[in-house]
């Protein structure tokens, strides 16, 4: 099932010399249901250009995006999101910023309607180990376990796609793979639909069943002049279901970092549109006449 | 001292650690004042008995307690008491409906585009007005009742705190403000359910920064135009250099504002401890 879908997106800021500066260059996109879909570039890519739109925080010049077939308005409960920080409320409890999502739906009267979700909250809490923690305030947890809340936070209103901004970029290296197993698991169980964003390929490659590379190095028949926004210059599936984390040692899994570094980081490598790793069955990219000559 | 010595200064320096010295050190220069008031009142009344301008301890202390413990002849009230109800309730008036004018606009500027572009150069402008240099018109659209009084104060308590609040709005992360919504909310409830408990300790912070001016203007209109207040009772004694009646106001405004300040400082300590974890 569709889930997410753009279509000849493109987005530019306005600059001081009048000139747009053009970030995203027509993309095209589709996410499916139960996708994880992990998602790097090399910084300034647009990435969080990207992430903003699909959570309506920024409209598209132009193009089409739509979440389940209707159009992304401003922010709202079909997206859910966690971020690097910022995602908890400091003045509330774990529990609290769990429940504030439901509780913005269920006015106080409904007793009973509240109980029932205020213990499904603390069920979650205890999946990932933060049972003990539950009247704990923000500033009193470790990176790691406010970042578990976030993410409890943001999955128990069921969006239709969870969008993560570099969640686990603050966090040690051993907390990091802790939450991305953990992630994994939540993935499995409740048949999420992620849209991951990191700067670390090593996360991107494990974590995704399909790896999105955005960057902005790239060549095509629009002439060398032409200032080219960013792109898809990989789409493809990486494995179908969550992996263990000894993946990361193996040389298959060093080789393909290696590639995906080669194919969209290094800005004296040039691809030209014609030659992108689109390999994903649901990858798509309709070019223009001008970005690529046919005849 | 030499290299490896052991003892650090008590008194000197940067990494001088007075130790149980610190009570004497905090206490010194309350006890200076006293000392040298005392001194010099003593030597002024040796050489005139009849001296007004530095009363004795005993005189303030006889007359504060004839303002405090005898009913005035007149209007058979209180006098102390009578003008610290009315100085504190003015006080209170004037800076709540600060308060409160203030969240409305930190919230529909600091949060909303279109507010922000309505209210924005409006409020930085008339911050610069002068306050007292308006009471002229307050007492002549107004009146000299207690109205115009309270503007007063609302109006030099006003700019600074509707400034702080909304920048404190603006600070608020993006990042929250787009979570909120993917959570469902509102943009009522973003206001009410999210913006306004982020916003309650600052209030608090605000309101101790800007209750300094709120003394100012409450004892400037009390002293231009007024029957009874704490600032009222000061302006009048001058008029019959009544010193023994202006220090010891003074002093007890001195300790009602530290008093509030304290109070204030102790509920935003103890029931706000996620905003000081903030910083």
């Amino acid at each position: 099932m569709e889930i997410l879908h753009f279509n000849d997106v493109y987005k530019e800021y306005p600059t001081k010399e009048g000139k747009p500066f053009l970030v995203l260059d027509n993309i095209d996109l589709t996410i499916n249901k139960g996708e994880l879909c992990t998602l790097v570039g090399p910084s300034g890519c647009g990435k969080s250009t990207l992430l903003k739109l699909i959570l309506g925080q920024l409209e598209a010049s132009s193009g089409s995006l739509t979440i389940k077939g209707k159009p992304v308005g401003s922010p709202d409960e079909t997206r859910g999101v966690v971020y690097q920080k910022y995602s908890l409320y400091p003045n509330k409890t774990v529990l609290d910023n769990v429940l504030s999502g439901p509780y913005f739906k269920i006015p106080f009267w409904k007793k009973e309607e509240r109980a029932e979700v205020r213990d499904y909250a603390i069920e979650l809490l205890e999946k990932v180990k933060l049972g003990d923690a539950v009247d704990k305030y923000p500033h009193e947890l470790s990176g790691g376990m406010q970042q578990r809340v976030a993410i409890i936070q943001a999955l128990i209103t069921k969006p239709e796609i969870l969008l993560m901004d570099e969640p686990f970029g603050a966090l040690d290296p051993g907390t990091r793979e802790f939450m991305q197993t953990l992630l994994l698991e939540l993935w499995e169980k409740y048949n999420l639909t992620i849209l991951f964003v990191t700067h670390d390929l090593e996360e991107a490659c494990f974590l995704g069943t399909r790896l999105l590379v955005l960057s902005q190095y790239y060549t095509d028949d629009r002439g060398e002049a032409f200032q080219r926004g960013a792109k898809f210059v990989v789409d493809k599936e990486l494995h179908n279901t969550a992996l263990s984390t000894k993946i990361k040692e193996t040389e298959k899994f060093a080789q393909l970092i290696e590639d995906v570094r080669h194919q969209g980081f290094n800005p004296q490598h040039l691809q030209h549109v014609s030659e992108f790793d689109l390999s994903h069955s649901q990858s798509w990219n309709t070019l223009t006449d001008e970005e690529h000559l046919t005849t | 001292m030499s290299n490896n010595g052991h003892k650090r200064s008590r008194l000197w320096g940067i990494y001088a650690e007075p130790g149980v010295f610190k009570w004497i050190l905090r206490l010194l220069p309350f006890i200076a004042c006293l000392l040298i008031y005392n001194n010099v009142s003593q030597n002024r009344h040796e050489v005139n008995p009849q001296d007004k301008l530095m009363p004795s301890w005993s005189q303030m202390a006889k007359k504060t307690q004839q303002l405090a413990t005898e009913p005035n002849k007149r209007t058979e009230k209180l006098v102390f008491w009578d003008d610290t109800k009315h100085s504190l309730v003015r006080l209170l008036k004037g800076v709540s409906l600060a308060t409160l004018v203030s969240i409305i606009f930190a919230i529909v500027i600091g949060l909303f585009p279109a507010g922000r572009e309505l209210g924005q150069n409006f409020t930085n402008v008339i911050s610069f007005i002068p306050p007292v240099a308006i009471l002229p018109i307050l007492l002549v659209a107004v009146g000299v009742g207690e109205t115009s009084k309270i503007a007063l104060i609302f109006i030099g308590t006003f700019p600074l705190m509707a400034r702080d609040l909304t920048l404190y709005v603006k600070q608020i992360p993006r990042e929250m403000i787009t979570k909120t919504m993917t959570l469902g909310a509102s943009q009522y409830q973003l206001v009410t359910k999210v913006v306004i408990p982020l916003l309650i300790p600052k209030v608090l912070e605000t309101i101790r920064l800007t209750l300094g001016a709120g003394w100012i203007f409450l004892i400037v209109a009390e002293g231009i135009a007024s029957s009874e207040g704490l600032g009222y009772r000061i302006f009048q004694a001058r008029r019959y250099m009544a010193m023994d009646t202006i220090i010891p106001y003074v002093i007890w405004i001195t300790l009602l504002a530290f008093t509030v300040d304290f109070i204030l400082k102790l509920i935003l300590d103890k029931g706000f401890k996620w905003y000081s974890a903030q910083k």
